[in-house]
């Protein structure tokens, strides 16, 4: 059977990324152009900026996308793009890139939502991994316990009622001067502290108990550090950061747990930035060991934005039919699920 | 030579096909609806009603800046995407340049306004000396009331376009001393023809670029970079 070979672009946020992804699960090639340095400045991600870079970079890294998967523009079968969510002047220029060139390659145009490439990710180091599964996706944006049913079909389950968790790292590590991006920092720093040193409330929501909160934690993280800074006392950084970290982790877990045990699943995936967080990844692990769950994850550089996950995800709804006409459009607030 | 041209940096979305000096196909369209909608559709359907082969064409000349700095970028992408795939070249215009070859042979001096919001206008002074467009004041960034002064410097006839027409048409009867007019509808606004036509002949001087090395030329820096600056400076003077 002839190989189907599909380019995807991302650039939904403050990486410019461009891949060339062989029958849905093989990586030729996987660029990536952050611009993080950029954006620490200003203590996190500025939007015009962000798609200034964009712009600059797209060109280049879709060449070398190419390059380094050793294909040009004729041999690909379609051209995956993050349409949405996330910032709408960053989508556009992925968008209207992506759109260009298929258009002036008579190829086909699959739009992919952001969270289902983030998902995908799981597929390319675990070839024996097929829906259904549960997946929990954490991330500056987005904080999803869904449940995979088929490539692309989700059963949102719980969801945060207010901060993505990688929020909540990102504000946490502000409060205590780490900077921008928080989520490497905290875990970095907490691996130094003592977790049990502080303990921080963990938000149960009543009517939904898949669901997640973590604008609790937060506050009482920056009232713990206003308190001491009232009385005068030194904050112990690292077991705050690890106590912080703990309490965050173990909520992600538990309810990741109860969902497996309520909808009887055995295979559990994270995907998303968060899903990096070694103190997440060790959790989840040692959870699923003790209850005989499959935990799957992906390599760190799959969890962060990049567009081979694009690509994984573009090639399921391209298989599926799923086609974009010229006028697709940026869709910053797009709902999981939604085409 | 065949040109094609893409003007997206205002409200304004257009495409045009221009070959020598015949224009083969225009879509002009100015309707509040997103660029990225409309700009990609508007050249398909030239395509197809003028049977356009698109590795038929020379270069792919855009609108480049200023303007709505999202319009700027759908119309970059665009025209980068379009020369990727197609190995062309792309020929950068000047928004405010553009505006201005739309009045080929006008008398006097030509001076295009688009409202840039912030109270400024992004605009320039332009003239057509032995048939050539020539720059007067290269495209800026200023408040009306300053580039009113400088016609009225001048001393010249003056004709506007732009969007900024209508946002500034008060204070220009107000303040401005030299005679002026305004021009009608169908050359007020960007035109890609007029994009194409200008890009033809800056294909045949060689002011080309690749596509990947194209940006938009924004006039600008962005809110945040700005601000910072005036943090870092108002550091600065304290220190001092």
């Amino acid at each position: 059977m002839k190989d189907t070979l599909i380019l995807a672009i991302e650039s939904s946020c403050d990486e410019t990324a461009a891949s060339v992804v062989k029958n849905g699960r093989t990586i030729l090639s996987n660029v990536i152009s952050s611009q993080i340095e950029l954006h620490k400045l200003y203590g996190g991600v500025v939007p015009e900026i962000a798609s200034r870079k964009h712009i600059e970079k797209v060109n280049q890294v879709i060449e070398e996308a190419l390059k380094e998967a050793d294909v040009t523009l004729d041999d690909l079968d379609a051209i995956g793009v993050t349409y949405g969510p996330g910032l709408v002047g960053a989508l556009l220029v992925g968008v209207a890139e992506a759109k260009a060139i298929a258009y002036a390659k008579k190829l086909p145009l699959v739009g992919v939502h952001h969270i289902e490439g983030h998902v995908s990710a799981n597929y390319i180091e675990h070839p024996d991994l097929e829906p259904p599964f549960l997946c929990l996706i954490v991330s500056g944006g987005h904080t999803h316990l869904v449940i995979v049913k088929d490539y692309g079909e989700f059963e949102i389950l719980g969801r945060t009622r207010d901060d993505a968790a990688g929020e909540a790292f990102d504000k946490v590590a502000r409060a205590i001067g780490l900077g921008y991006p928080g989520g490497p920092k905290i875990d970095k720093l907490s691996k130094e502290g003592n977790p049990d040193a502080i303990v921080f409330p963990r938000a149960k929501i009543g009517d939904c108990p898949y669901d997640f909160s973590f604008s609790g934690v937060k506050s009482a993280v920056l009232n713990y550090i206003n308190q001491a800074q009232m009385k005068g006392e030194e904050v112990n950084r690292a077991d705050l950061a690890a106590s912080f970290q703990k309490a965050v982790v173990d909520v992600l877990v538990e309810h990741t747990m109860l969902a497996a045990k309520d909808y009887k699943m055995n295979k559990i995936a994270i995907a998303g930035g968060v899903a990096s967080n070694g103190t997440l990844r060790a959790a989840m692990e040692k959870a699923c060991a003790e209850r005989g769950y499959t935990f799957y994850r992906p390599s760190p550089i799959f969890c962060t934005d990049n567009a081979a996950m694009i690509g994984v995800a573009a090639y399921y709804e391209y298989i599926k039919g799923t086609r974009h006409g010229w006028d697709l459009n940026a869709v910053p607030n797009l709902k999981l699920g939604e085409r | 030579m065949k040109i094609l041209g893409l003007d997206s940096s205002g409200i304004v979305a257009s495409v045009a096909v221009v070959e020598d000096d015949v224009l083969v196909a225009e879509y002009t369209v100015n309707y509040k609806k997103t660029h990225s909608q409309t700009l990609l559709p508007m050249l398909d359907e030239i395509v197809k009603m003028t049977e356009l082969d698109l590795e038929s064409i020379d270069a792919i000349a855009v609108a480049a800046g200023p303007g709505s700095f999202t319009g700027l970028r759908i119309g970059s992408a665009t025209a980068k995407g379009l020369g990727l795939a197609l190995k062309k070249p792309l020929v950068a215009i000047p928004t405010v340049e553009g505006l201005a070859y739309n009045l080929y042979d006008t008398p006097g001096l030509i001076c295009p306004i688009m409202d840039a919001r912030r109270k400024q206008v992004y605009t320039g002074v332009y003239r057509f000396k032995e048939h050539k467009l020539e720059v007067v004041e290269d495209q800026m960034a200023v408040p009306m009331e300053e580039m009113i002064a400088k016609l009225n410097a001048y001393g010249q006839s003056v004709t506007f376009l732009g969007d900024g027409v209508p946002v500034f048409r008060e204070l220009i009867e107000e303040k401005l001393e030299v005679p002026y007019s305004f021009a009608p509808a169908h050359v007020n606004k960007q035109r890609a023809s007029a994009v194409a036509a200008l890009g033809l002949l800056y294909y045949r001087e060689g002011k080309t670029e690749t596509a990947m090395e194209h940006v938009p030329d924004y006039l600008r820096v962005s809110q945040a970079e700005r601000e910072r600056a005036e943090r870092e400076a108002a550091k600065a003077e304290i220190k001092a």
